[in-house]
Protein backbone atom coordinates (compact mmCIF):
# COMPACT_ATOMS: atom_id res chain seq x y z
CA UNK A 1 0.00 0.00 0.00
CA UNK A 2 2.18 3.12 -1.40
CA UNK A 3 -0.57 5.00 -0.47
CA UNK A 4 -0.70 4.75 3.15
CA UNK A 5 2.80 5.25 2.99
CA UNK A 6 2.24 8.96 3.56
CA UNK A 7 4.95 11.60 5.55
CA UNK A 8 2.78 12.11 8.90
CA UNK A 9 5.13 14.73 9.64
CA UNK A 10 5.20 16.48 6.84
CA UNK A 11 1.55 16.71 7.16
CA UNK A 12 2.12 18.35 10.80
CA UNK A 13 4.59 20.35 9.36
CA UNK A 14 2.60 21.89 7.30
CA UNK A 15 -0.30 22.24 9.02
CA UNK A 16 1.29 24.03 11.63
CA UNK A 17 2.87 26.20 9.25
CA UNK A 18 -0.58 27.16 7.78
CA UNK A 19 -2.26 28.05 11.07
CA UNK A 20 0.89 30.13 12.24
CA UNK A 21 0.51 32.02 8.48
CA UNK A 22 -3.19 32.92 8.96
CA UNK A 23 -3.17 33.56 12.28
CA UNK A 24 -0.09 35.87 11.97
CA UNK A 25 -2.08 37.10 8.92
CA UNK A 26 -5.21 38.04 10.89
CA UNK A 27 -3.01 39.29 13.78
CA UNK A 28 -1.26 41.79 11.10
CA UNK A 29 -4.32 42.37 9.08
CA UNK A 30 -6.24 43.57 12.81
CA UNK A 31 -3.14 46.04 13.66
CA UNK A 32 -3.37 47.10 9.85
CA UNK A 33 -6.70 48.80 10.70
CA UNK A 34 -4.89 50.26 13.30
CA UNK A 35 -2.53 51.40 11.88
CA UNK A 36 -4.37 53.01 9.16
CA UNK A 37 -5.83 55.41 11.81
CA UNK A 38 -2.87 56.51 13.42
CA UNK A 39 -1.33 56.81 9.83
CA UNK A 40 -4.28 58.83 8.59
CA UNK A 41 -4.46 60.60 11.68
CA UNK A 42 -0.22 61.46 11.57
CA UNK A 43 -0.75 62.74 8.11
CA UNK A 44 -3.38 65.15 9.38
CA UNK A 45 -1.88 66.64 12.17
CA UNK A 46 -4.17 64.44 14.99
CA UNK A 47 -2.87 62.19 17.44
CA UNK A 48 -5.55 59.32 16.61
CA UNK A 49 -6.83 56.73 18.57
CA UNK A 50 -5.52 56.82 21.86
CA UNK A 51 -7.99 55.52 24.00
CA UNK A 52 -7.81 52.38 24.22
CA UNK A 53 -5.16 50.70 26.18
CA UNK A 54 -1.88 52.29 26.17
CA UNK A 55 -1.54 54.59 22.96
CA UNK A 56 -4.93 52.92 21.95
CA UNK A 57 -2.85 49.69 21.36
CA UNK A 58 -5.93 47.46 22.36
CA UNK A 59 -8.37 49.90 19.81
CA UNK A 60 -8.44 46.82 17.11
CA UNK A 61 -9.47 44.68 19.51
CA UNK A 62 -12.63 47.10 21.05
CA UNK A 63 -13.08 47.70 17.19
CA UNK A 64 -13.62 43.70 16.84
CA UNK A 65 -15.91 43.51 19.60
CA UNK A 66 -17.95 46.38 18.18
CA UNK A 67 -18.66 44.58 15.19
CA UNK A 68 -19.12 41.46 16.54
CA UNK A 69 -21.79 42.75 19.26
CA UNK A 70 -24.08 44.65 16.02
CA UNK A 71 -27.13 43.23 15.58
CA UNK A 72 -26.63 40.58 12.50
CA UNK A 73 -29.35 42.31 9.55
CA UNK A 74 -30.15 40.06 6.29
CA UNK A 75 -32.42 42.02 4.27
CA UNK A 76 -35.19 39.84 3.62
CA UNK A 77 -35.13 41.07 -0.24
CA UNK A 78 -31.87 39.53 -0.65
CA UNK A 79 -30.92 35.91 -1.86
CA UNK A 80 -30.14 34.59 1.61
CA UNK A 81 -27.40 31.88 0.68
CA UNK A 82 -25.08 34.31 -1.49
CA UNK A 83 -25.46 37.19 0.79
CA UNK A 84 -23.65 35.24 3.54
CA UNK A 85 -21.61 33.49 1.19
CA UNK A 86 -20.23 36.92 -0.34
CA UNK A 87 -18.21 38.19 2.80
CA UNK A 88 -16.89 34.25 3.33
CA UNK A 89 -15.74 33.89 0.16
CA UNK A 90 -14.15 37.58 -0.16
CA UNK A 91 -12.19 36.16 3.46
CA UNK A 92 -11.03 32.75 1.84
CA UNK A 93 -9.96 33.86 -1.50
CA UNK A 94 -7.56 37.05 0.31
CA UNK A 95 -6.07 34.34 3.19
CA UNK A 96 -5.32 31.52 0.12
CA UNK A 97 -2.77 33.79 -1.34
CA UNK A 98 -0.67 33.46 1.34
CA UNK A 99 -0.11 29.91 0.18
CA UNK A 100 2.70 30.35 -1.96
CA UNK A 101 4.32 33.23 -0.74
CA UNK A 102 7.93 32.38 0.34
CA UNK A 103 8.16 33.70 3.82
CA UNK A 104 11.72 33.00 4.36
CA UNK A 105 14.62 30.01 3.66
CA UNK A 106 14.21 27.15 5.89
CA UNK A 107 14.78 26.31 9.75
CA UNK A 108 16.22 23.12 10.94
CA UNK A 109 14.80 21.37 13.83
CA UNK A 110 15.54 17.76 14.80
CA UNK A 111 17.74 17.45 11.24
CA UNK A 112 14.54 18.02 9.82
CA UNK A 113 14.70 21.18 7.03
CA UNK A 114 11.43 22.53 6.97
CA UNK A 115 10.56 25.30 4.11
CA UNK A 116 8.80 28.23 5.05
CA UNK A 117 6.32 28.43 2.49
CA UNK A 118 3.24 26.60 2.63
CA UNK A 119 3.69 24.83 -1.06
CA UNK A 120 6.29 25.77 -3.27
CA UNK A 121 4.40 25.13 -6.62
CA UNK A 122 5.85 25.44 -10.18
CA UNK A 123 3.18 28.11 -11.23
CA UNK A 124 3.02 29.78 -8.00
CA UNK A 125 2.26 33.41 -9.05
CA UNK A 126 -0.34 32.00 -11.69
CA UNK A 127 -1.79 30.75 -8.45
CA UNK A 128 -1.96 33.88 -6.60
CA UNK A 129 -3.78 35.56 -9.97
CA UNK A 130 -6.94 33.03 -10.00
CA UNK A 131 -6.89 33.14 -6.52
CA UNK A 132 -7.19 37.01 -6.33
CA UNK A 133 -9.54 36.97 -9.89
CA UNK A 134 -11.68 34.79 -7.43
CA UNK A 135 -11.99 37.46 -4.48
CA UNK A 136 -13.79 39.20 -7.37
CA UNK A 137 -16.82 36.93 -6.92
CA UNK A 138 -17.32 37.72 -2.89
CA UNK A 139 -17.37 41.42 -3.99
CA UNK A 140 -19.46 40.40 -6.96
CA UNK A 141 -22.15 37.89 -5.07
CA UNK A 142 -21.85 40.56 -2.02
CA UNK A 143 -23.17 43.17 -4.60
CA UNK A 144 -25.79 41.06 -6.35
CA UNK A 145 -27.54 39.18 -3.28
CA UNK A 146 -28.11 42.56 -1.56
CA UNK A 147 -30.88 43.12 -4.00
CA UNK A 148 -29.81 46.88 -3.90
CA UNK A 149 -28.77 49.24 -7.14
CA UNK A 150 -26.04 50.95 -5.13
CA UNK A 151 -24.63 47.46 -4.62
CA UNK A 152 -25.26 46.31 -7.35
CA UNK A 153 -23.33 49.23 -9.73
CA UNK A 154 -20.52 48.89 -7.11
CA UNK A 155 -20.42 45.09 -7.75
CA UNK A 156 -20.10 46.10 -11.60
CA UNK A 157 -17.44 48.54 -11.34
CA UNK A 158 -15.38 46.26 -9.04
CA UNK A 159 -15.32 44.03 -11.16
CA UNK A 160 -14.59 45.94 -14.63
CA UNK A 161 -12.30 47.83 -12.59
CA UNK A 162 -10.23 43.73 -11.48
CA UNK A 163 -10.68 42.74 -14.65
CA UNK A 164 -8.86 45.91 -16.72
CA UNK A 165 -6.05 46.25 -14.37
CA UNK A 166 -5.53 42.61 -14.14
CA UNK A 167 -4.43 42.99 -17.55
CA UNK A 168 -1.80 45.44 -17.18
CA UNK A 169 -0.61 43.15 -13.96
CA UNK A 170 -0.38 40.49 -15.74
CA UNK A 171 1.83 41.92 -18.60
CA UNK A 172 4.25 43.62 -16.32
CA UNK A 173 4.51 40.46 -14.66
CA UNK A 174 5.60 38.75 -17.87
CA UNK A 175 8.43 40.88 -18.24
CA UNK A 176 9.72 39.54 -14.23
CA UNK A 177 9.33 36.24 -15.70
CA UNK A 178 11.32 36.66 -18.80
CA UNK A 179 13.98 37.78 -16.62
CA UNK A 180 13.34 34.78 -13.88
CA UNK A 181 12.34 32.28 -16.27
CA UNK A 182 10.05 30.80 -13.24
CA UNK A 183 6.60 31.09 -12.40
CA UNK A 184 8.03 29.78 -8.82
CA UNK A 185 7.59 32.61 -6.18
CA UNK A 186 10.51 30.66 -4.82
CA UNK A 187 13.20 30.19 -7.73
CA UNK A 188 12.43 34.19 -8.57
CA UNK A 189 13.26 35.12 -5.34
CA UNK A 190 16.31 32.73 -5.00
CA UNK A 191 17.10 34.59 -8.51
CA UNK A 192 17.29 38.01 -7.17
CA UNK A 193 19.27 36.66 -3.91
CA UNK A 194 22.19 35.28 -6.28
CA UNK A 195 25.53 36.19 -5.50
CA UNK A 196 25.91 38.91 -8.42
CA UNK A 197 22.17 39.47 -9.12
CA UNK A 198 20.45 42.80 -8.34
CA UNK A 199 16.83 42.90 -6.82
CA UNK A 200 14.13 42.58 -10.15
CA UNK A 201 13.40 46.44 -9.33
CA UNK A 202 16.88 47.65 -10.77
CA UNK A 203 15.85 45.92 -13.83
CA UNK A 204 11.78 46.11 -14.11
CA UNK A 205 11.18 50.04 -12.39
CA UNK A 206 8.20 50.47 -15.05
CA UNK A 207 7.34 47.31 -14.71
CA UNK A 208 6.55 47.88 -10.55
CA UNK A 209 4.77 51.09 -11.00
CA UNK A 210 2.97 49.74 -12.89
CA UNK A 211 2.37 46.65 -11.10
CA UNK A 212 1.96 48.89 -8.05
CA UNK A 213 -0.50 50.88 -9.67
CA UNK A 214 -2.49 47.89 -10.46
CA UNK A 215 -2.25 46.04 -6.68
CA UNK A 216 -3.86 49.33 -5.35
CA UNK A 217 -6.80 48.89 -7.98
CA UNK A 218 -7.02 45.29 -7.50
CA UNK A 219 -7.15 45.63 -3.76
CA UNK A 220 -9.62 48.58 -4.22
CA UNK A 221 -7.64 50.67 -2.31
CA UNK A 222 -7.65 54.63 -2.75
CA UNK A 223 -7.52 56.03 -5.37
CA UNK A 224 -9.15 53.24 -6.73
CA UNK A 225 -11.91 52.44 -4.11
CA UNK A 226 -14.41 52.69 -6.41
CA UNK A 227 -16.44 50.29 -5.36
CA UNK A 228 -17.16 51.63 -1.99
CA UNK A 229 -17.29 54.89 -3.07
CA UNK A 230 -19.64 56.53 -0.07
CA UNK A 231 -20.14 59.84 -1.94
CA UNK A 232 -21.58 58.53 -5.24
CA UNK A 233 -22.93 55.05 -4.16
CA UNK A 234 -23.39 55.04 -0.37
CA UNK A 235 -21.35 52.58 0.75
CA UNK A 236 -20.63 50.43 -2.50
CA UNK A 237 -21.23 46.78 -2.07
CA UNK A 238 -20.89 45.96 1.45
CA UNK A 239 -23.61 48.56 1.91
CA UNK A 240 -26.41 46.04 3.05
CA UNK A 241 -23.63 44.18 5.56
CA UNK A 242 -23.73 44.78 9.14
CA UNK A 243 -22.41 43.00 11.94
CA UNK A 244 -19.39 40.81 11.05
CA UNK A 245 -19.86 40.03 7.87
CA UNK A 246 -19.20 43.80 7.01
CA UNK A 247 -16.01 42.98 9.12
CA UNK A 248 -14.88 39.75 6.65
CA UNK A 249 -14.99 42.49 3.51
CA UNK A 250 -13.40 45.08 5.78
CA UNK A 251 -10.99 42.75 7.02
CA UNK A 252 -10.48 40.54 3.63
CA UNK A 253 -9.52 44.20 2.30
CA UNK A 254 -6.31 44.69 4.97
CA UNK A 255 -5.47 40.56 4.35
CA UNK A 256 -5.92 41.50 0.48
CA UNK A 257 -3.05 44.62 1.28
CA UNK A 258 -0.48 42.37 3.32
CA UNK A 259 -0.76 39.72 0.38
CA UNK A 260 -0.30 41.96 -2.52
CA UNK A 261 2.95 43.56 -0.72
CA UNK A 262 4.34 40.08 0.20
CA UNK A 263 4.19 39.17 -3.58
CA UNK A 264 5.39 42.75 -4.80
CA UNK A 265 8.16 42.05 -2.13
CA UNK A 266 8.84 38.99 -3.65
CA UNK A 267 8.55 40.19 -7.30
CA UNK A 268 10.54 43.14 -7.02
CA UNK A 269 12.40 43.55 -3.95
CA UNK A 270 13.97 40.48 -3.37
CA UNK A 271 11.93 38.56 -0.90
CA UNK A 272 13.53 37.68 2.19
CA UNK A 273 16.65 38.98 0.75
CA UNK A 274 18.68 41.19 3.11
CA UNK A 275 20.84 43.27 0.90
CA UNK A 276 24.15 43.42 1.46
CA UNK A 277 24.49 40.17 3.41
CA UNK A 278 25.38 36.79 2.46
CA UNK A 279 22.69 34.12 4.00
CA UNK A 280 24.94 31.19 3.55
CA UNK A 281 27.54 32.45 5.59
CA UNK A 282 25.09 32.28 8.52
CA UNK A 283 23.34 29.23 10.52
CA UNK A 284 20.29 28.32 8.21
CA UNK A 285 17.90 29.40 11.50
CA UNK A 286 18.95 32.51 12.37
CA UNK A 287 19.19 33.35 8.08
CA UNK A 288 15.27 32.12 8.03
CA UNK A 289 14.50 34.45 11.28
CA UNK A 290 16.27 37.53 9.35
CA UNK A 291 14.84 36.58 6.18
CA UNK A 292 11.18 36.40 7.98
CA UNK A 293 11.88 39.98 9.73
CA UNK A 294 13.26 41.32 6.25
CA UNK A 295 10.29 39.90 4.26
CA UNK A 296 7.89 41.61 7.03
CA UNK A 297 9.52 44.84 6.83
CA UNK A 298 9.32 45.06 3.18
CA UNK A 299 5.56 44.32 4.04
CA UNK A 300 4.91 47.21 6.47
CA UNK A 301 6.45 49.59 4.11
CA UNK A 302 4.83 48.90 1.66
CA UNK A 303 1.55 49.03 3.57
CA UNK A 304 2.97 52.42 4.67
CA UNK A 305 2.53 53.25 1.45
CA UNK A 306 -0.35 52.31 0.84
CA UNK A 307 -1.83 54.01 3.48
CA UNK A 308 -0.03 57.28 2.31
CA UNK A 309 -1.51 57.25 -1.18
CA UNK A 310 -4.83 56.60 0.72
CA UNK A 311 -4.62 60.01 2.88
CA UNK A 312 -3.23 62.08 0.13
CA UNK A 313 -4.89 61.35 -3.71
CA UNK A 314 -8.66 61.74 -3.86
CA UNK A 315 -11.16 59.08 -6.20
CA UNK A 316 -10.26 58.38 -9.64
CA UNK A 317 -13.70 59.38 -11.61
CA UNK A 318 -15.06 56.25 -13.04
CA UNK A 319 -14.01 57.21 -16.92
CA UNK A 320 -10.70 58.41 -15.84
CA UNK A 321 -9.93 55.26 -14.27
CA UNK A 322 -10.68 53.10 -17.51
CA UNK A 323 -9.06 55.50 -19.35
CA UNK A 324 -5.79 55.07 -17.11
CA UNK A 325 -6.22 51.76 -17.78
CA UNK A 326 -6.68 50.68 -21.21
CA UNK A 327 -5.22 53.54 -22.76
CA UNK A 328 -2.32 54.19 -20.34
CA UNK A 329 -1.06 51.44 -18.29
CA UNK A 330 -1.83 48.47 -20.90
CA UNK A 331 0.30 50.11 -23.80
CA UNK A 332 2.89 51.08 -21.07
CA UNK A 333 3.29 47.39 -19.83
CA UNK A 334 3.54 46.27 -23.84
CA UNK A 335 6.49 48.76 -24.00
CA UNK A 336 7.72 47.30 -21.18
CA UNK A 337 7.03 43.72 -21.88
CA UNK A 338 8.91 44.56 -25.13
CA UNK A 339 12.18 46.41 -24.41
CA UNK A 340 12.73 43.57 -21.37
CA UNK A 341 12.52 41.09 -24.30
CA UNK A 342 14.70 43.14 -26.84
CA UNK A 343 16.99 43.83 -24.33
CA UNK A 344 17.15 39.59 -23.18
CA UNK A 345 17.99 38.65 -26.91
CA UNK A 346 20.45 41.17 -27.09
CA UNK A 347 22.70 39.99 -23.94
CA UNK A 348 22.55 36.55 -24.81
CA UNK A 349 23.67 38.02 -28.22
CA UNK A 350 21.39 36.56 -30.88
CA UNK B 1 -20.81 87.97 -18.77
CA UNK B 2 -19.20 90.13 -16.06
CA UNK B 3 -17.06 88.65 -13.26
CA UNK B 4 -18.52 88.87 -9.58
CA UNK B 5 -14.99 89.12 -8.53
CA UNK B 6 -11.20 90.11 -9.67
CA UNK B 7 -10.23 86.40 -8.17
CA UNK B 8 -12.24 84.48 -10.87
CA UNK B 9 -10.36 82.38 -13.84
CA UNK B 10 -10.65 81.00 -17.20
CA UNK B 11 -11.18 76.83 -17.02
CA UNK B 12 -8.68 75.41 -18.70
CA UNK B 13 -9.86 72.96 -21.40
CA UNK B 14 -6.80 71.81 -23.25
CA UNK B 15 -6.35 68.40 -23.33
CA UNK B 16 -4.41 66.72 -20.48
CA UNK B 17 -0.37 65.72 -22.26
CA UNK B 18 1.00 62.51 -21.89
CA UNK B 19 3.24 63.24 -18.40
CA UNK B 20 -0.27 64.65 -16.97
CA UNK B 21 -2.22 61.33 -18.08
CA UNK B 22 0.04 59.02 -16.50
CA UNK B 23 -0.85 61.44 -13.28
CA UNK B 24 2.36 60.02 -10.88
CA UNK B 25 4.50 63.42 -10.92
CA UNK B 26 1.42 65.53 -9.58
CA UNK B 27 0.82 62.36 -7.02
CA UNK B 28 3.97 62.71 -5.47
CA UNK B 29 3.89 66.27 -5.13
CA UNK B 30 1.09 65.60 -3.05
CA UNK B 31 2.59 62.46 -1.33
CA UNK B 32 5.78 64.76 -0.62
CA UNK B 33 2.86 67.25 1.39
CA UNK B 34 1.18 65.22 3.00
CA UNK B 35 4.98 62.91 4.33
CA UNK B 36 5.56 66.88 5.73
CA UNK B 37 3.03 66.71 7.57
CA UNK B 38 4.26 63.56 9.82
CA UNK B 39 6.77 66.16 11.08
CA UNK B 40 4.76 68.87 12.10
CA UNK B 41 3.67 70.07 15.42
CA UNK B 42 0.00 68.68 16.44
CA UNK B 43 -2.67 71.03 17.56
CA UNK B 44 -4.68 68.70 19.80
CA UNK B 45 -5.32 68.66 23.55
CA UNK B 46 -5.95 65.56 25.35
CA UNK B 47 -8.61 66.61 26.55
CA UNK B 48 -9.95 65.09 29.97
CA UNK B 49 -5.89 65.10 30.99
CA UNK B 50 -4.77 68.27 29.72
CA UNK B 51 -6.95 71.49 29.31
CA UNK B 52 -6.29 74.75 27.93
CA UNK B 53 -5.29 77.22 29.32
CA UNK B 54 -7.79 79.99 29.26
CA UNK B 55 -6.87 83.85 28.95
CA UNK B 56 -6.75 85.70 32.00
CA UNK B 57 -10.03 87.89 30.72
CA UNK B 58 -11.81 84.35 30.56
CA UNK B 59 -15.54 84.71 31.89
CA UNK B 60 -16.89 81.35 32.59
CA UNK B 61 -18.98 79.96 35.44
CA UNK B 62 -20.25 82.32 38.23
CA UNK B 63 -19.16 82.59 41.73
CA UNK B 64 -21.49 83.93 45.13
CA UNK B 65 -18.29 84.80 47.01
CA UNK B 66 -18.08 85.34 50.85
CA UNK B 67 -16.40 87.96 53.02
CA UNK B 68 -13.22 87.06 54.94
CA UNK B 69 -15.37 85.34 57.89
CA UNK B 70 -16.90 82.73 55.41
CA UNK B 71 -20.29 84.76 55.51
CA UNK B 72 -22.39 85.52 52.03
CA UNK B 73 -22.01 88.96 50.98
CA UNK B 74 -25.30 88.58 48.48
CA UNK B 75 -28.00 90.72 49.87
CA UNK B 76 -30.66 89.89 47.05
CA UNK B 77 -30.82 93.59 46.28
CA UNK B 78 -32.00 92.39 42.59
CA UNK B 79 -29.46 94.05 40.61
CA UNK B 80 -27.60 91.91 38.93
CA UNK B 81 -31.52 90.26 37.75
CA UNK B 82 -31.97 93.61 36.34
CA UNK B 83 -28.91 94.03 34.88
CA UNK B 84 -29.09 90.70 33.08
CA UNK B 85 -29.43 91.36 29.36
CA UNK B 86 -30.39 87.20 29.12
CA UNK B 87 -33.20 87.45 32.63
CA UNK B 88 -31.01 84.14 33.61
CA UNK B 89 -30.93 84.92 37.29
CA UNK B 90 -33.68 84.68 39.80
CA UNK B 91 -33.56 85.02 43.99
CA UNK B 92 -35.50 85.16 46.78
CA UNK B 93 -34.79 87.57 49.75
CA UNK B 94 -35.09 86.34 52.97
CA UNK B 95 -34.30 88.52 56.21
CA UNK B 96 -31.94 87.36 58.64
CA UNK B 97 -32.91 86.01 61.98
CA UNK B 98 -31.10 86.49 64.76
CA UNK B 99 -27.63 83.96 65.67
CA UNK B 100 -27.15 84.15 61.66
CA UNK B 101 -24.62 86.65 61.58
CA UNK B 102 -22.33 84.13 61.19
CA UNK B 103 -23.78 82.72 57.70
CA UNK B 104 -25.18 86.33 56.27
CA UNK B 105 -23.02 89.36 56.42
CA UNK B 106 -26.10 92.29 55.81
CA UNK B 107 -29.75 91.82 57.37
CA UNK B 108 -31.04 90.62 54.11
CA UNK B 109 -29.89 87.64 52.48
CA UNK B 110 -30.62 85.17 49.37
CA UNK B 111 -32.98 82.55 50.28
CA UNK B 112 -32.94 81.07 46.89
CA UNK B 113 -30.23 82.14 43.94
CA UNK B 114 -30.25 80.46 40.46
CA UNK B 115 -28.65 81.25 37.03
CA UNK B 116 -30.08 79.25 34.37
CA UNK B 117 -26.36 78.50 32.46
CA UNK B 118 -28.37 77.61 29.25
CA UNK B 119 -29.89 81.17 29.50
CA UNK B 120 -26.64 83.20 30.36
CA UNK B 121 -24.27 84.54 27.98
CA UNK B 122 -21.72 84.84 30.61
CA UNK B 123 -21.24 88.53 29.50
CA UNK B 124 -20.35 89.26 33.15
CA UNK B 125 -22.96 92.35 33.57
CA UNK B 126 -24.14 90.99 37.06
CA UNK B 127 -20.66 91.39 38.23
CA UNK B 128 -20.62 94.80 37.53
CA UNK B 129 -23.52 95.83 38.68
CA UNK B 130 -23.27 94.34 42.16
CA UNK B 131 -22.47 96.61 44.72
CA UNK B 132 -21.33 93.95 47.03
CA UNK B 133 -18.82 92.16 45.01
CA UNK B 134 -21.01 89.25 45.94
CA UNK B 135 -21.06 87.55 42.37
CA UNK B 136 -17.79 86.73 40.05
CA UNK B 137 -17.52 85.01 37.03
CA UNK B 138 -14.74 82.26 37.46
CA UNK B 139 -12.45 80.10 35.10
CA UNK B 140 -14.24 77.08 34.55
CA UNK B 141 -16.80 76.29 32.30
CA UNK B 142 -20.50 74.66 33.01
CA UNK B 143 -20.25 70.79 32.37
CA UNK B 144 -22.28 68.72 29.96
CA UNK B 145 -25.93 67.63 31.89
CA UNK B 146 -28.68 64.82 30.46
CA UNK B 147 -31.65 67.00 31.35
CA UNK B 148 -32.08 71.05 30.66
CA UNK B 149 -33.50 71.34 34.70
CA UNK B 150 -29.54 70.06 35.62
CA UNK B 151 -28.73 73.68 34.02
CA UNK B 152 -30.45 75.53 36.63
CA UNK B 153 -27.83 76.35 39.13
CA UNK B 154 -29.03 77.09 42.84
CA UNK B 155 -26.92 78.55 45.81
CA UNK B 156 -25.58 74.79 46.72
CA UNK B 157 -23.93 74.98 43.22
CA UNK B 158 -22.90 78.55 42.98
CA UNK B 159 -21.80 79.48 46.30
CA UNK B 160 -18.10 79.34 47.13
CA UNK B 161 -16.47 77.32 50.28
CA UNK B 162 -16.15 78.95 53.53
CA UNK B 163 -12.63 80.49 53.98
CA UNK B 164 -12.54 79.54 57.41
CA UNK B 165 -13.73 75.83 57.59
CA UNK B 166 -12.41 74.27 53.97
CA UNK B 167 -9.18 77.43 52.85
CA UNK B 168 -8.26 74.86 50.11
CA UNK B 169 -11.78 74.48 48.33
CA UNK B 170 -11.94 78.07 48.92
CA UNK B 171 -9.00 78.77 47.13
CA UNK B 172 -9.23 76.00 44.44
CA UNK B 173 -12.56 77.59 43.77
CA UNK B 174 -11.49 80.98 43.81
CA UNK B 175 -8.73 80.64 41.20
CA UNK B 176 -6.24 83.18 39.99
CA UNK B 177 -8.87 86.16 40.47
CA UNK B 178 -8.76 88.30 43.24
Amino acid sequence: MTLLAVDWLLIIEKLVLIAIIVFASLGIALYTTFAERKVAAVLQDRPGPNRAGPFGLLQPFADGLKLIMKEEIIPTSSNKALFVLGPGLAMTAALMTCSVIPWSSHIEIFDRKIDLQIADINIGILYIFGVVSMGVYGMMIGGWASNNKFSLMAALRGASQAISYELAMGLSLIAVLMLSGSLSLKTIVDGQMAAGSYWNIVYQPLGFIIFFVCALAECNRTPFDLPEAENELNFGYHQEYSSMKLGFYLFSEYINMIMSSAVMASLYFGGFDVPFLDESTLAPNIAALIGVAALLIKIAIFIFVFMWIRWTVPRFRYDQLMNLGWKTMIPLALFNMLVTGALILLKAGV
Amino acid sequence: MQALTNRAQEVSRKPMTFMERLYIPSILKGMAITFSHIFKKQPTIRYPEQKREFSPVFRGLHVLNRDEEGRERCTACGLCAVACPAEAITMEAAEREVGQENLYREEKYAAKYEINMLRCIFCSLCEEACPKDAIYLSETFAPANFTRTGFIYGKDNLLIPNPVTEPEAYAAAKGQRN
